[in-house]
């Protein structure tokens, strides 16, 4: 029976702000999952704190609620225990470029088959507005008490940079494309990051939904206003690394791509690389039968409680005689 | 037939072979049926500070050192000047002869506490600064002094071998400290060749080279310094079979033993040994026959990261642990408590170390116990395990697993660097009696219907699901939560919930025998007891059986479990003591105010040590004597060591 929506639902009150962009990246992610066609209990969302750490409660499959900066470490775990499983990790930017930013770099190194998701709203929103290390020098939202004195991370070329194979922008109240680049994601051999713009209703008031939809630069002859977003699959864009020979070439035009920002703001696949193995086979070349015996999997005592370990290779090192 | 003990110190630069020296001696020693306690002292230093090797050689098993050196192998004149006064007056030291007109106070790597102190001694006793004039002087109260021309043996080895470079051979100084020693000792020959063999066994060039600088420097002590030693080693016959190993071996060999499949660390010491040595041995070997085991060990970019990986794996069904020391346990704190509150059966391997920050990197202490059973904020069940030896290492190390899924709770055993990092033979160890219990776990053939993770029972242990399984969606969070793993702040499920968690304990206390929980040694009746925890356990012991010779009436608990601490059993134990002695290595008397604190007993002595090197026996034996015979403070502080 065909997956729907409703089916990754629970009946946990969203208690986030009236019109907050995570709305939008909820139905999406479970509109995603249910057109992929994943049961919910292979899949296993994991999240930090802060707005961002809610979802899981929410969605209807395995969920685990971590700490501030620590999602990816938790979902690592759970990945490399049981690789058959899902694993979709979100959290917000304080979350993964702030205090989390270590394992935001070294989870690129590793690869592992997992989707991360960041909610990327430019502000701390639980602890009422702070800014966050995407907030951009200078500016200053509406709670905070002087500008930003600090020069924003950019997410996408960190990501690019730390060995993310998969490195995608959406934009959150554009539910088709933000559901359509969360399969890919999901379906992507290896890390796949998506830096999502949510507009905070509450305490980002510079990048609001208005600001992105370009309510503030009508264009003079139509009297429209000018998004300032735009796709990069519309102006032909190939973020798709074909040959690793082109692997560097593709990194540094995205990474150009991503210093865009202002008026001209680019969404979509940046970087994409399945040539670059995952965790899971690296680790494969080592251990052959990872994958089908996956330690969360397998037997480790028999039907007298025994342990199945057997010392005598230890032991045959060790032995003094 | 009772064989003599002997006291062998090997040192050096770090990086001269200290540690491979004292692995072939200890070998060569287990191989001719003779126990080994080796420990291991080294500088938070790659290469060029001093480091040794204290091997006691007995017909027993031993766990601890004494203060005694029979026979000091030193490659440098450095390791002479520290360890000079550790020789006993019948002892020997072998020394380089072309070293000997070494100005002591000009060694350039001696510290300025050490440099200080041995310009006293130098004036004190009126002698010159060459080393030399120590010699000498050890050599009036009757130590012999055993000048080998190294360069000399070398060369000879070298054109043997027809090296023409002397640098190419000059790293064998310490197998030819070995030959010279054996010769001394009078020892079997060939089982230090086994001992080579072993040790280089891939390496077949460097078998045949160090065999031939045995062998040389074997022949040079028996034709220069025959019969001017009194110390002799002989081999003796057994029929058991025994390991060399170390306490980090033995920890990794209890989680593979335990079913341990995910390790995660971030390299420290003197914990990261364990690690390595588990991933060199990923592939296991099980009964159930090839391609069935394998541990995944991950270098992780923190020790935060490592705690929390472990936690992801053990809530996908995966047996997991992370090993760490006192600095990175601090990092997993957070960690820690959020294992607390979502009740992650995780496994943390501390090695305690001196601290605290980064205090003494490389050196011992039992500074932690506290740390370990407060870590983390809010009130959250845990168990806390301290092995007292190697072999309780291997199966603490087992146990924790079973504890930790049983219990569904963190568990951190405590070991320490004297214990790890120390190696000793002993008899194979025996896992036949070991049982894996995983506790209450369901399976997708037993979930029907609505799951809650975090149901309330009486035990207050919920039938757990691991991740992945069909039918048994749920969640985890670090807030407080309701039933089902989701937020909850409401008051009625906040009292309930934190009560679910706590009283696991009072379960333990109920179902986990005493006998898992302390080691009683000694006279169960007796009026005096030493309690204390950890490494001390091998110096006590000994200390004991000695005392209990000279007619003293002594026992001593061995706390094993820290936490929830066998409150009942030590208030029966010790109210109607006379003299309770604690015995650890911090200054404060950690584990004696935790019995006060459980048990309203008050301590009434503390033997406490905390300068980074593990007690003796000879030193426990005598500041327990002194209480014995009423003449001790409340408070002795032991200093042995160098």
């Amino acid at each position: 029976m065909a997956l729907k929506m409703s089916d990754f639902k629970t009946d946990v009150f969203v208690d986030w702000c009236p019109g907050c962009g995570n709305f939008g990246i909820l139905a999406s992610l479970q509109m995603a999952l249910a057109e992929l066609g994943l049961e919910p209990h292979r899949v296993v969302l994991v999240s930090g704190i802060g707005c961002s750490g809610k979802p899981p409660h929410f969605v209807k499959t395995y969920g685990v609620h971590t700490l501030h900066g620590r999602t990816l470490p938790f979902a690592q775990g759970i990945k490399i225990a049981n690789p058959e499983l899902e694993v979709i990790v979100m959290g917000g930017d304080g979350d993964g470029l702030g205090i989390g930013a270590g394992h935001f770099v070294n989870a690129g190194r590793r690869n592992i088959d997992m989707t991360y998701l960041i909610h990327n709203n430019a502000v701390y929103g639980l602890t009422k507005g702070q800014a966050s290390p995407t907030l951009r020098l200078g500016l200053r939202t509406k709670s905070l008490p002087k500008p930003n004195i600090n020069e924003a991370v950019n997410p996408i070329a960190l990501a690019i940079v730390s060995g993310y194979t998969f490195v995608a922008r959406v934009y959150a109240y554009d539910t088709k494309h933000l559901k359509e680049i969360i399969k890919q994601a999901i379906q992507h051999k290896g890390l796949a990051f998506v830096d999502i713009l949510q507009p905070c209703p509450t305490y980002n008031d510079i990048n609001t939904k208005d600001w992105y939809a370009g309510e503030d630069r009508k264009d003079p002859k139509t009297g429209k206003p000018m998004s300032r977003l735009y796709k990069l699959e519309e102006i032909g864009y190939d973020p798709l690394v074909k040959d690793l020979s082109e692997d560097i070439a593709k990194k540094l035009v995205a990474i150009e791509k991503a210093q865009e920002w202002g008026d001209e703001i680019p969404l979509g696949i940046f970087y994409k690389n399945e040539l670059v193995p995952t965790f899971e086979a690296r680790i494969s070349q080592r251990i052959p039968f990872y994958v089908a015996n996956a330690p969360a999997k397998q037997q480790i005592s028999d039907e007298t409680g025994a342990s199945v370990a057997d010392l005598s290779e230890f032991f045959e090192e060790l032995k003094m005689s | 037939m009772a064989v003599e003990e002997i006291n062998w110190m090997s040192g050096g630069p770090q990086g001269s072979g200290v540690d491979t020296a004292a692995n072939i001696f200890g070998r060569a020693c287990g191989y001719g049926g003779l126990y080994v306690y080796g420990r291991r002292e080294y500088h938070s230093n790659i290469k060029g500070l001093h480091s040794y090797f204290h091997l006691r050689i007995s017909g027993n098993e031993v766990s601890a050192n004494v203060n005694d050196v029979d026979l000091l192998a030193a490659f440098d004149a450095e390791t002479v000047v520290r360890h000079i006064n550790e020789v006993v007056s019948d002892g020997g030291i072998i020394v380089d002869k072309d070293q000997v007109e070494t100005k002591v106070l000009s060694i350039p790597t001696l510290t300025y506490e050490l440099r200080s102190e041995l310009r006293q001694y130098l004036d004190k006793k009126g002698l010159g600064d060459s080393l030399s004039d120590l010699l000498a002087d050890a050599g009036k109260s009757g130590v012999h002094v055993f000048q080998v021309p190294y360069m000399d043996l070398l060369k000879q080895i070298a054109d043997k071998l027809k090296i023409e470079q002397l640098s190419k051979v000059t790293r064998m100084i310490n197998v030819l400290t070995i030959g010279i020693s054996f010769g001394l000792l009078d020892y079997d020959e060939s089982l230090v060749e086994k001992a080579i063999r072993t040790f280089f066994a891939e390496k077949p060039r460097i078998v045949d080279m160090n065999i031939l600088a045995v062998k040389t420097a074997y022949d040079y002590a028996k034709q220069n310094f025959q019969n001017n030693f009194g110390h002799k080693l002989q081999k003796i016959e057994i029929d058991e079979k025994r390991i060399f190993i170390s306490g980090n071996q033995a920890v990794a060999l209890g989680k593979v033993l335990g079913g341990c499949r995910v390790q995660t660390y971030y390299p420290i010491t003197p914990a990261a040994d364990e690690s390595e040595y588990l991933e060199a041995h990923e592939i296991l070997k099980t009964k159930l026959g090839e391609e069935r085991g394998a541990i995944i060990v991950m270098q992780t970019e923190d020790e935060i990261a490592a705690i929390n990986m472990a936690s992801g794996a053990a809530l996908a069904g995966a047996r997991a642990a992370t090993a760490t020391s006192g600095p990175g346990f601090s990092l997993m704190v957070e960690g820690l408590a959020w294992a607390g509150n979502s009740e992650v059966p995780v496994v943390i391997t501390y090695y305690q170390r001196g601290a605290p920050s980064t205090g003494l990197p490389t050196r011992h202490g039992q500074d932690d116990l506290r740390f370990a059973l407060h870590a983390g904020h809010g009130e959250f069940a845990r168990i806390v395990l301290a092995s007292g030896d190697i072999r309780e290492c291997f199966y603490d190390a087992a146990a924790a697993f079973n504890y930790a899924e049983k219990y569904q709770m963190p568990v951190i055993h405590l070991i320490d660097k004297a214990m790890g990092n120390s190696s000793q033979t002993c008899a194979l160890f025996d896992s036949s009696m070991f049982k894996i219990e995983r506790g209450n776990i369901l399976d997708e053939t037993q979930l029907i219907g609505e799951y809650k993770r975090f149901k309330f029972t009486e035990s207050g242990i919920s039938p757990r699901v691991f991740l992945g399984t069909k039918n048994g969606v749920h969640w985890y969070t670090g807030d407080e939560h309701n039933e089902f793993g989701h937020i909850s702040e409401e008051p009625a499920n906040r009292t309930l919930m934190v009560e679910k968690r706590m009283k696991k304990l009072d379960l333990i206390e109920k179902e986990v025998p005493i006998e898992e929980r302390i080691n009683f040694f000694g006279d169960k009746n007796a009026k005096n007891i030493i309690v204390s925890w950890g490494s001390p356990k091998g110096a006590i012991v000994e200390a004991l059986q000695k005392l209990t010779q000279e007619g003293f009436n002594l026992g001593f608990i061995q706390v094993r479990m820290m936490h929830p601490l066998p409150k009942e059993y030590l208030t029966d134990a010790l109210q109607n003591t006379e003299k309770i002695i604690d015995v650890e290595m911090n200054y404060s008397g950690q584990l004696g105010g935790i019995i006060r604190e459980k048990t309203g007993i008050p301590i009434g002595f503390h033997i406490l040590k905390w300068n980074g090197r593990p007690m003796t026996t000879t030193e426990v034996y005598e500041a327990v004597k002194l209480v014995l015979f009423n003449k001790a403070p409340k408070r002795q502080v032991l200093t042995y060591g160098s």
